[in-house]
């Protein structure tokens, strides 16, 4: 029986999370170049992101894994939506005006995808049938594309793994995922042809940025300098002149990184890594814990989606990966994915709390 | 199928999904390893390369420009100066749309099409970052009403520049020379590193010849400046060492009498102090205002003044090559007595000379002829017969052995740039160049200045002030000091090792000097009607110098011939006789007579120079 009474959540996540909140918010100050207001509207989205954590934790996991289907149903709803009557920015059709605010709904999906796919593979005995999986690939693919077109890369890419986990999770067979990976090796072509000319422009000037330093290759050549000039023990912080002096777009966004690793250096990067691996290893720790294979597969792709984003952003960001609009988690600036996050830890947290009271 | 409640799971499954979260977590931390070893890749490996690229990035060296050298008259005028004028420059990568901007500037200031196509011109050249010249000299209105509307225009500056200015345009056109932007072909020949920040370079004239001394040094200011090229602070400056002021042996106010005399005629003067060398006037006209090249001359305005008959740009004082005619007999006067012939003979003049065994006429230029003329008589008349016996009697080899003595045929060794030989002839000459023997003829036309003896005014004064020395001779030379602006030391230029004797016979020398005294005082002499009541003694010598050749029998009329076959006049001088303070030559082209065209130009810069020096003493 639960004692509602009691507010359910975990310690250690919660003490690596608020390290990193704080961290973050040092972090934006400097970025933004030492303004007090961003920082301060930084904060408040954090404190709103923790209330919705705690309410979050609150949802017993039954309620989250019956309502897995109907979540998934409205957030599909809403990306086609948002094609039709989105308000564009920056390029992209990826915001519906709620009067109040915007809201993004690729973000609902961010949680509803993995809830979808779990709740399929767990229909049924694991590991899945081949059936099982490929309408588990369907369902993954429907919003990835709906996002992809908006268009928003990234976020794909972030949806299509977290779905992608859960199969990976839930045991597919190595032969399915070797099919899997010979099938996308056989269409990459075709989808290369597919891609926004700035895309593959990206995706070039990965392996060469030098090529057009002052055009396609700036991001990239820009952030390098940046982490590069800090060696092992950084410029100091509020010392970065490649971010201070501006050379880095988007520094309080996507490229956040960049200007932590100029003025933290080698060492607190080292600790901004063990602090993610310390926060995604907690929660895949939870996912062990639990009793419950559903929980364990959500919370397992949550988890790991986390660090895939880390992993994305800082790939991007010191230049081994395309740059693709993938923010640094609860560091970069912004709005709604820090709800979503701070939500998915909320289900995390709460799935975990319940484990010794569940039968 | 196996069915299952709701939040139960079948056995087995526990494990699996255990097992594939620690395949999951190591595959994290292999993906996290990856991510430490490009961070280390890039912060320990290679943090020196991008630690530099950091310091590129902000920190940036600017040159700062030194201040030209002025350069002044003897008396402390100022010749070429710099002024500050408005420019609007242009950083090419910083605009984002070049038409545009264009388009809007224009509406502000105003842009020729000349001025938009020159800058576009020169910023395809150059690098991105340069900034480039889009109009110089705005004027007051225009500069303040871009400084208002600056905040449009990212990548647009207005700067104020110095700008080079000859106050004395046309007049000092020819021997100062101008400055111009250094131009690709000038980068291949100065060293860039010294050149950094600067954007002229002397191109002709003195500008060209003491460039070294004048551009002063570039200083350096480290600044730091933001991704939008904004310069957010100085770290450190050195500054820039101007270059030295030159004072130049010229009077500008003798250079402009000179210019006055010759009025419109084409032509030079040259006048110089026989003492030392120092130029005193260096006037070739027509001239051209030198101001126009100093921001580059339009194509148009540029091939109008070259392609004037007159040739504005030949600096006829320096490159001009004149048959010297008969001002070139003082020197044949002297070989004379140096070779024993004796003054006192006298040579028959009938108004032609005829060689033995030939029926060709070389006529006097006085057709009734001299009468009997002694050596005095034929300078102070200028004799053509007397010239042609001793001219037959002399030969070319001695005639080209004394002109070459007297500094002919060769570089005077002034101090500007491109200075020719002219030319003395010989027999070896003609066979080498012509593949021909030299004629008995040709011995007597040289006697006379003419056939292939070309002289250039230059190396006439310094014929001149040779006569003047009683056979020394001096450098000519146009720098009189240098002084370095920041200690204020004049650094004298002493000519005085540049100084030769020609050791020449004093009574030949006395002689010759004493007929050119009569050529302008005695009632027979060619130039006395420029002679006439001088305060001081002149010595000076008459020519005509043909253009082209009057065919046996015919007559040279002056009225017939059009004005570019008249004949040269031209004119060599110093005063005062006994104790000479300035050696002077004369050349005005297709003017008629050295007496009288030439001989009363060099009277006027005379009278100018001595009266005028009274008057301040």
């Amino acid at each position: 029986m639960l004692r509602r009474k009691k507010l359910l959540f975990d310690g250690p996540l919660m003490i690596g999370l608020i390290t990193l909140s704080f961290l973050g918010l040092f972090v934006i100050y400097s970025a933004s170049g030492e303004n007090f207001s961003v920082m301060v509207r930084q904060g408040i989205r954090l404190g709103i992101g923790w209330v919705v954590m705690i309410l979050v934790a609150q949802i017993s996991p039954e309620t989250i894994k019956r309502f897995s289907p109907h979540l998934f149903i409205v957030g599909v709803v809403v990306l086609i939506l948002v094609l039709l009557v989105g308000v564009v920015a920056k390029g992209a059709q990826r915001w519906l005006d709620l009067g109040i605010f915007r809201f993004q709904p690729s973000e609902l999906m961010k949680l509803a995808l993995p809830m979808m796919v779990a709740w399929l593979m767990t229909r049924d005995k694991l590991p899945p049938t081949f059936a099982i999986i490929l309408l588990a690939l369907v369902l993954t693919a429907i919003p990835t594309g709906l996002v992809v077109i908006q268009p928003d890369l990234g976020t794909g890419i972030m949806l299509a793994a977290s779905g992608l986990l859960v199969i990976f999770l839930a045991g597919i067979r190595w032969r399915h995922l070797m099919m899997m990976l010979a099938t996308v090796a056989a269409v990459a072509p075709f989808l290369w042809s597919q891609l926004h000319d700035y895309h593959r422009q990206r995706i070039l000037t990965l392996f060469d940025p030098w090529a057009d330093p002052m055009g396609s290759g700036y991001q990239t050549i820009q952030a390098q300098i940046a982490i590069g000039s800090a060696g092992i023990w950084g410029k100091g912080w509020l010392q970065g002149s490649q971010s201070h002096l501006e050379f880095i777009p988007e520094r309080s966004t996507d490229f956040i990184f960049a200007v932590f690793a100029e003025e933290f250096g080698l060492i607190g990067v080292l600790i901004l890594i063990v602090l993610y691996l310390f926060i995604a290893g907690r929660c895949l720790a939870m996912a062990y814990q639990t009793k419950e294979t559903y929980s364990r597969l959500l919370i397992g792709a949550l988890a790991l989606t986390f660090f895939f984003y880390l992993f994305v952003n800082l790939g991007m960001v010191s230049g081994i990966l395309p740059i693709v609009g993938v923010p640094l988690p609860l560091v970069s600036y912004g709005g709604t994915s820090m709800l979503t996050l701070m939500a998915a830890f909320g289900i995390m947290m709460g799935t975990h709390s319940r484990r010794r009271l569940m039968t | 199928m196996v069915s299952r409640s709701r939040m139960g799971q079948a056995p087995g499954e526990d494990a699996m999904v255990r097992q594939r979260l620690k395949l999951a977590g190591i595959i994290a931390l292999i993906l996290a390893a990856i991510l430490l070893a490009r961070l280390y890749s890039l912060q320990v490996s290679q943090y020196a390369r991008y630690q530099t690229l950091s310091l590129d990035n902000h920190i940036r060296l600017q040159a700062l420009s030194p201040v030209r050298g002025l350069i002044l008259d003897r008396n402390g005028v100022v010749l070429a100066q710099n002024t500050a004028v408005y420019a609007l420059k242009v950083t090419p990568e910083r605009v984002l749309d070049m038409d545009l901007m264009l388009a809007e500037v224009g509406q502000i200031v105003d842009l020729s099409d000349r001025e938009i196509l020159a800058f576009k011109q020169r910023s395809s050249r150059r690098p991105g970052f340069k900034k480039q010249l889009l109009k110089t000299q705005l004027d007051d209105a225009e500069a303040a009403k871009f400084a208002v509307n600056e905040y449009r225009f990212p990548g647009v500056t207005l700067e104020a520049v110095l700008h080079r200015d000859y106050p004395f345009a046309e007049l000092t056109a020819h021997f100062l020379g101008y400055v111009g932007r250094i131009s690709e072909k000038d980068q291949n020949r100065l060293e860039e590193e010294k050149y950094k920040g600067i954007s002229h370079t002397g191109k002709s004239g003195i500008e060209k010849q003491y460039e070294r001394a004048l551009v002063g040094s570039t200083g350096f200011e480290e600044v730091e400046i933001d991704a939008h090229g904004r310069t957010l602070r100085t770290i450190s400056r050195e500054g820039a060492i101007p270059g030295d002021n030159l004072r130049l042996t010229i009077d500008i106010e003798l250079q402009r009498e000179a210019r006055r005399a010759l009025g419109a005629s084409r032509g030079a003067v040259v006048a110089m102090d026989p003492n030392n060398g120092e130029v005193l006037a260096m006037v070739s006209n027509p001239s051209f205002d030198p101001n126009l090249f100093v921001d580059g001359i339009d194509h148009a305005t540029y091939s109008a003044l070259r392609s004037l008959k007159d040739k504005p740009f030949l600096n006829r004082a320096l490159h001009g090559r004149y048959a010297p005619g008969s001002t070139i007999k003082p020197v044949f006067a002297e070989v004379v007595i140096e070779e024993g012939i004796d003054p006192e003979e006298s040579v028959f003049c009938p108004g032609w000379y005829m060689l033995p065994g030939s029926t060709r006429q070389y006529r006097c230029w006085k057709k009734t002829g001299h009468g009997r003329v002694d050596l005095h008589a034929a300078i102070e008349q200028s004799c053509d017969v007397y010239f042609y016996e001793m001219g037959k009697r002399l030969g070319i080899g001695q005639m080209s052995g004394v002109l070459k003595k007297f500094g002919l045929g060769s570089q005077s060794g002034v101090d500007l740039p491109g200075e020719p030989d002219g030319l003395v002839p010989s027999a070896e000459w003609k066979l080498a160049t012509r593949n021909e023997p030299w004629y008995p003829g040709e011995d007597l036309i040289t006697a006379i200045g003419q056939g292939f003896l070309m002289t250039t005014p230059l190396q006439l004064a310094r014929v001149a002030s040779i006569l003047a020395n009683r056979g020394s001779v001096v450098q000519p030379r146009l720098l009189m000091s240098k002084n370095d602006p920041l200690s204020g030391e004049p650094e004298e230029l002493n000519n005085k090792k540049n100084t030769r004797n020609l050791h020449i016979n004093t009574e030949a020398m006395d002689r010759v000097i004493r007929a050119m005294t009569a050529v302008m005082s005695s009632p027979r002499g060619t130039a006395r009607m420029s002679g006439r009541r001088s305060a001081y003694s002149i010595a000076g010598k008459t020519g005509t110098a043909q253009v082209i050749a009057i065919a046996q029998g015919e007559e040279y009329d002056e009225d017939s011939l059009k004005e570019e076959f008249r004949d040269h006049a031209l004119f060599i001088a110093f005063a005062p006789v006994e104790n000479p303070k300035i050696a002077i030559a004369v050349v005005v082209e297709n003017g008629g007579s050295g007496a009288g065209v030439a001989a009363p130009v060099a009277r006027k810069v005379l009278d100018h120079f001595f009266l005028k020096a009274l008057e301040r003493a």
